[in-house]
């Protein structure tokens, strides 16, 4: 499920709408998924507040959009982009990758609420398949 | 038996009365089958659905969105006994609809997805934890008589 030409511009117009909120998008996404996917928390057993909108969460998310504008500008090389990020979740970090499904849908669910007119069907399906694509190039390193 | 809170029993009533059925079936079946093509496997007699603006114009599938919701509204009004009020139309998309039941959550997403942007901020992550939590529970019921 490769992306299109077109689905590539549609995710590269639509970024630039969602780049200047991208440090409130992640924290939201990021909050949800901890509050609706409580098995996520295992992985921050390090933090002090979990809570949604935590400055441990607002850090974290503004972190890992960070990484999805990275995946935008290398759209068109997704593995060879991420290689080093797919090493860091591989070898540091070890998400099990099931995991980055679950921030995907979350990453949607904010962007429905913050884009209701923006986020059409079209839109939805392009940037379904960049997190997926995004998700595979991360998991590259695993084994 | 699956436990309510008292929020979860509330923020569902609250989702469901204030639906317009009508437009969120319709929007979650489009999005869906824009979404995740290959669910077009089980609407071979809708006509067209060659893109999303001819899935979107389809009378079929703004008529069959209704349905579906509608279906949910039997878990709204009894939610301490969704797996038995489910039991038949569970053998329904078993036998007879020969649906997959990985369509349901995909199906779950979409619904999720149009309500948070009807919503809006509205949709908390509390909220969004209740209703994920009852369309699970819908699924749960929904392949319960698959065998």
């Amino acid at each position: 499920m490769s992306l299109t030409v077109k689905n590539k511009d549609t995710i590269k117009s639509f970024w630039a709408k969602v780049a200047p909120r991208a440090e409130e998008i992640g924290t939201d996404a990021l909050s949800r998924m901890l509050v609706v996917y409580p098995q996520t928390k295992t992985y921050f057993s390090h933090w002090k507040d979990l809570s949604p909108g935590s400055a441990p969460v607002r850090k974290h998310g503004k972190t890992v959009m960070s990484g999805v504008a990275e995946a935008v500008s290398k759209i068109d090389d997704l593995t060879n982009g991420l290689l080093t990020l797919s090493e860091l979740h591989a070898f540091q970090l070890r998400v099990d990758p099931a995991n980055f499904k679950i921030l995907s849908h979350n990453l949607l669910v904010v962007l429905a609420i913050q884009f209701p007119d923006d986020f059409t069907p079209e839109v939805h399906v392009a940037m379904d398949k960049f997190l997926s694509a995004v998700a595979l190039a991360l998991s590259e390193k695993y084994r | 038996m699956v436990e309510w809170t008292e929020f979860e029993r509330a923020t569902i009533q609250d989702i469901f009365s204030k639906m317009d059925y009508e437009s969120v079936g319709h929007n979650a079946l489009t999005r869906c089958l824009v979404v995740y093509p290959w669910t077009q496997r089980y609407f071979g007699n809708f006509g067209n659905l060659y893109n999303a603006a001819a899935i979107m114009g389809n009378p079929l599938v703004a008529a069959h969105g209704t349905v579906v919701l509608h279906g949910l509204d039997k878990a709204v009004k009894n939610m301490d006994n969704i797996k038995a009020t489910y039991a038949e139309l569970s053998v329904l998309h078993s036998e007879k609809l020969h649906v997959d039941p990985d369509n349901f959550r995909l199906l779950a997403d979409c619904l999720t997805i149009v309500v948070a942007a009807r919503l809006g901020s509205g949709f908390t992550p509390d909220v969004q934890a209740a209703f994920q939590k009852f369309l699970a529970v819908v699924i749960s019921a929904l392949t319960k008589q698959y065998h």
